[in-house]
């Protein structure tokens, strides 16, 4: 069974005058189909506005469909009755570390969920110990987060939502504040609780780079899915990608460059060692 | 002589000097920059970088050294430090969370007000710099609230350039953008250099939205510049860089992959084009 479904998912910001005549409706969401499998590693492009983080909130029941239907485990997001057991297993991180770490010590901002989920406080300690470690901070347990670079800021909040033991994390562009070397750690923390955890990840970015790993890519615009498939479907799809504001990883443009001024490389480059492979076939007289 | 808009003479920075926690952000940094130059300041976070912009326009006061704008030491007792920051623009992370106004106008007119310009001379400011920014005017009176992300920093970055300043700071101005937005406010940004041939100093941490369109690299490291000069020159000590936590831009790996199985290039390339070029050249083609 999916662990995440949506039907004809459909989403209206409407806005309202102050004697509530409706001023303007904005469709966010307009009848997204998706799924996805207990375990997998799924991404979501899409420039700003585009509805991704609309999407997203609506995986945590943030937000609830206008029309359409999500399940989220089984559950419908829609039922009110769901809407905490759906935040336990599907839990949000979110772009900015700052506005998500509320304590004033590492080990207790992460223990902040399952403390109001009434976990009993022996259980409360070990699994804020096995959060932290599945994401590398232990060390920091008694740091303040204030002295946190970014990313382990982000790496704390992941641990945070870790401790609640949800079945699915989702990350709204969890690494766009971030330096290169935070951008890094994030992911491969996320990857981590992925392969050994066996968590379903959902990731939202703009950065192509983060998502040639994932098993699946959807790319949104104007709330609709316009693109799915696996990343080197998506990639070798260059101009259409610059076409919706979308960028591809320096090396898959260059090969694309390279192919258009009559260089025989095989579609879709990801990797650099891909492209000097293919090169040095092609300069040494070899065939694709 | 006169074509050094801003000199760092050995200035240095202290965070809590004299404690247990003294750390040093800036560690004896001597540095000249020159009129009309378009400069990228990388560094990892942590690295200086931010703090290193904030002594040019006299947020920070360095605790040695001394720093001169337009022959000026900034530090002299009857030196106006108020007119400085009006002449070194700075445009901070995350600007559009400065836009306070009710109006985006009003909002770009704050500064020339500030200065004290009568209202004719404040309106015609805020005007031209967002033409300059290229905000369609049906923005102008919306709420800064009502606009996009893109479209609210290129307000705020409007706020800045109505001081005309002659030097313009900008700390990420990329942050958080996706890559549409990204290459808009890069393209302006560039655009409005060469328009007003103005001093402009790019804080990233983006080394290939820098190897695109700057003139000198400054690499921050602990503290102190580690490199400082053009982009070619700064990139091929990109094990260097790495090292620093930093990377060159993907091509130049490419590149440098390519030399080291033996073929004959250039590896000095840092952008897509410039890559291009070079390996249709070793093919042959």
């Amino acid at each position: 069974m999916a662990i995440i479904r949506s039907k004809d998912l459909v989403h209206e910001y409407i806005r309202r005058d102050e004697a509530g005549n409706v001023e303007s409706i904005q469709t966010a969401l307009d009848h997204v189909d998706l799924e996805v499998e207990p375990g997998q590693f799924i991404s979501i492009l899409g420039h700003n506005g585009s509805g991704k983080s609309t999407f997203a909130k609506h995986i945590n029941a943030l937000l609830t469909p206008s029309e359409g239907v999500l399940w989220v485990d089984g559950m419908n997001t829609s039922d009110d009755e769901y809407t905490f057991a759906v935040r336990q297993t599907a839990g949000m991180v979110f772009q900015n570390p700052d506005n998500q770490i509320i304590a004033s010590v590492v080990d207790e901002d992460v223990a902040f969920a399952p403390e109001n989920m009434g976990v009993p406080s022996d259980e409360i300690v070990q699994r804020v110990e096995k959060a932290l470690k599945m994401v590398g901070m232990y060390k920091y347990r008694s740091h303040s987060p204030n002295k946190l670079s970014g990313g382990q800021k982000q790496r704390v909040a992941i641990a945070g939502v870790m401790a609640m033991q949800p079945k699915c994390i989702i990350l709204d562009e969890p690494t766009a504040m971030l330096d290169p070397d935070g951008r890094a750690e994030v992911l491969r923390a996320v990857h981590d609780l992925n392969r050994e955890k066996g968590i379903t990840v959902i990731l939202i970015t703009h950065y192509m780079e983060e998502v040639v790993d994932s098993d699946f890519v959807y790319v949104m615009e104007k709330g609709k899915v316009i693109m799915k498939g696996k990343p080197r479907d998506i990639f070798t799809q260059v101009d259409e990608l610059k076409s919706h504001g979308l960028d591809v990883p320096q090396v898959t443009m260059l090969a694309h460059e390279l192919r258009k001024s009559g260089v025989p490389l095989p579609e879709c480059i990801l990797t650099r060692q891909e492209l000097v492979a293919s090169l040095a076939k092609i300069k040494n007289g070899g065939h694709e | 002589m006169n074509d050094n808009i801003l000199i760092m003479d050995h200035v240095s920075y202290k965070y809590s000097p004299d404690t247990a926690y003294e750390v040093k952000a800036l560690d004896d940094v001597s540095l000249t920059i020159k009129k009309g130059e378009f400069i990228g300041i990388i560094g990892h976070t942590g690295s200086g970088k931010s703090t290193l912009v904030q002594h040019l326009n006299g947020l920070m006061r360095a605790t040695e050294g001394h720093i001169y704008f337009n022959g000026q030491d900034i530090y002299d007792k009857d030196y106006d430090i108020r007119s400085l920051r009006t002449q070194v623009g700075m445009v901070f992370q995350y600007p559009e969370h400065q836009l306070f106004e009710t109006t985006v106008f009003k909002d770009v007119q704050f500064g020339p007000k500030n200065q004290g310009l009568d209202e004719k001379e404040q309106i015609k400011r805020a005007y031209e710099a967002l033409t300059l920014v290229k905000l369609p005017d049906e923005f102008y009176l919306a709420s800064p609230f009502e606009l996009s992300g893109g479209q609210k920093r290129r307000a705020a970055i409007a706020g800045v350039i109505a001081m005309k300043p002659s030097v313009l700071i900008l700390d990420e101005p990329t942050a958080g953008l996706d890559p549409r937005g990204r290459d808009e406010i890069l393209g302006l940004i560039s655009d409005m250099h060469e328009k007003r041939g103005d001093t402009v100093i790019l804080v990233s941490h983006s080394m290939e939205d820098v190897a695109n369109y700057v003139d000198r690299i400054i690499v921050m490291d602990n503290g102190r510049p580690a490199y400082d000069g053009a982009p070619k020159d700064v990139f091929s000590h990109y094990k260097e860089l790495e090292k620093m936590g930093l990377a060159a831009p993907q091509v130049t790996y490419v590149m440098n992959d390519l030399k080291a199985q033996g073929f004959d290039v250039d590896t000095s390339a840092t952008t897509v084009e410039e890559a291009k070029e070079e390996i249709l050249k070793m093919l042959g083609r």
